[in-house]
């Protein structure tokens, strides 16, 4: 069980949630299988403790962090966030955790300090062994994004800890950015002075940049991001530039231009 | 009953229980999509289903002239109009899916994802190849054509195929295993066409135009007695 939460963020969205069965059975979570049900059977050979993550890189107080420490390093925040899959679906899901900068500020990054760069757990044990993404995933952020107060360094959801498929016991979410931006199971948060490779953007850079914010004006390669379908809905809604939360991060990127760092 | 020389009423039964048979994977979605079973995002699953289903059951029609040459079993040719006419009826629930329940028949959405998508394209192609086919399937239509040209037409079904690997292919994101193992078992089905069809060309050639004397060129062995 967690620590109880504060439950009333000023970013909260008041959409309806997704029902918790379709958040916990429609998963990308391509270490325990591509399809969308698989992670839901193969993820629960996970275990979860003990369970360990460094943080590293160019920081001054460098930390191995227990789960349970990381756990209780702030309070609780409760975040409904939407989460717009760069496969053009999407969900509202209520999030459990507390701002990534809290975690940043704690281990003080250095000056040098440019990017944050997270590595994921991979056990070929009980993971996928084929190659189809270059394991471990990594994903990263700029400095900037990831001590954004969007930026949620979370360990549950529903009110309830992480189940397994979701990313547990500590993952990020990055509301304004494609969902793969998100990465799930985290064991080591490293900042760099240099922009860090990415699975996805290794896999296909023309399709995914290292950024991949929520751009509708910005089509995949091989289809529109103009529209998505939010999970439980039969018609296709608009998609909103940044997922919605332009207010909030469009700052990040002025004099960016999008197409070129999509 | 003869394997090898089924009675027309066999024949009429043997149809009978393949068409069931491939009416159980329809009947499985339809139920799932009633009883909402389909998983989270019902819409994408039936677009799945049914378009790996049009993949299976072409590749099955694809299948019955080697299953036929290897057997022996020449009555397999008489099943072959009715897999087709099912893999026809699969391509057309999932055409629908993708333009109607994905894109509630917004022509300018179906027309830009036509134009913009690649694997769409090659997809829409695919079908647009098989509407001549599923328009001439009767016997009628056969004679009307004369079995010639029927027949030319009908090899566009090759071309069918290809494109709807292709399909599969280009909208996968990493994991390509799946649309893998179609273009392995297409490419098996239309290599050993291609396989028979050069053995054949070199068996006619070679009656055609015997060996001229002089101009031989292999070893020739003398056998002595001892």
């Amino acid at each position: 069980t967690l620590p109880a939460a504060v439950r009333s963020s000023p970013y909260n969205s008041t959409e309806a949630h997704t029902d918790w069965a379709s958040a916990i059975s429609y998963n990308n979570f391509y270490e325990f299988g591509t399809s969308k049900d698989a992670p839901l059977r193969n993820a629960p050979q996970m275990a979860l403790r003990p369970w360990r993550v460094r943080v590293e890189g160019l920081v001054n107080k460098p930390r191995e962090f227990d789960i349970d420490d990381l756990l209780k390093l702030a309070a609780l925040e409760e975040r409904v966030y939407r989460l717009r899959c760069v496969e053009a679906w999407s969900m509202v899901i209520p999030w459990l955790g507390y701002p990534l900068a809290s975690l940043l500020k704690a281990v003080e990054p250095q000056g040098s300090a440019r990017y944050v760069e997270f590595v994921t757990h991979y056990d070929p044990a009980i993971m996928t062994r084929r190659p189809v993404l270059d394991w471990p995933y990594t994903e990263g952020l700029r400095l900037d994004e990831a001590l954004h107060p969007l930026t949620l360094l979370t360990f549950g959801m529903y009110g309830e800890v992480l189940p397994h498929q979701n990313g547990a016991p500590v993952r990020v979410v990055v509301p304004w950015k494609y969902g793969f931006k998100s990465a799930k199971s985290i064991v080591t948060i490293r900042l760099s002075e240099r922009q860090p490779a990415t699975a996805w953007n290794k896999s296909a850079p023309q399709e995914y940049g290292f950024y991949s914010n929520v751009n509708p004006q910005v089509r995949h390669p091989r289809w529109s991001q103009a529209s998505e379908r939010r999970i439980g809905e039969t018609r296709r809604r608009p998609t909103l530039m940044f997922n919605g939360y332009a207010d909030e991060v469009a700052g990040l990127y002025l004099g960016m231009d999008l197409q070129k760092n999509y | 009953m003869s394997l090898r020389a089924p009675t027309p009423l066999q024949l009429l039964a043997i149809k009978a229980l393949l068409l069931l048979l491939c009416l159980v994977p329809a009947g499985h979605l339809a139920a799932g999509w009633m009883h909402g079973t389909l998983g989270a995002n019902p819409i994408e699953a039936v677009q799945h289903a049914t378009g790996e289903w049009t993949l299976r059951m072409l590749l099955l029609t694809l299948a019955v002239t080697p299953l036929r040459r290897l057997s022996g079993l020449h009555w397999l040719l008489r099943l072959r109009r009715m897999l087709g006419l099912i893999t026809f009826a699969w391509a057309c629930g999932h055409l629908l899916t993708w333009a109607w329940l994905d894109l509630w028949l917004d022509w300018t959405a179906i027309a830009a994802d036509i134009l913009d998508r690649p694997y769409i394209t090659v997809g829409f192609a695919a079908f647009a190849l098989m509407l001549p086919l599923a328009l001439t399937s009767s016997t009628a239509a056969v004679r009307w054509l004369g079995g010639r040209r029927w027949q030319a037409l009908h090899r566009s079904v090759y071309g069918v195929a290809i494109l709807g690997v292709v399909h599969y292919w280009w909208l996968v994101k990493a994991d390509l295993l799946k649309p893998l193992l179609y273009a392995l078992v297409l490419a098996a089905l239309l290599g050993v066409r291609a396989w028979w069809r050069e053995q054949e060309r070199r068996r006619q050639l070679a009656a055609a135009a015997p060996p001229a004397p002089g101009r031989f060129k292999g070893k020739v062995i003398r056998i002595v007695p001892k």
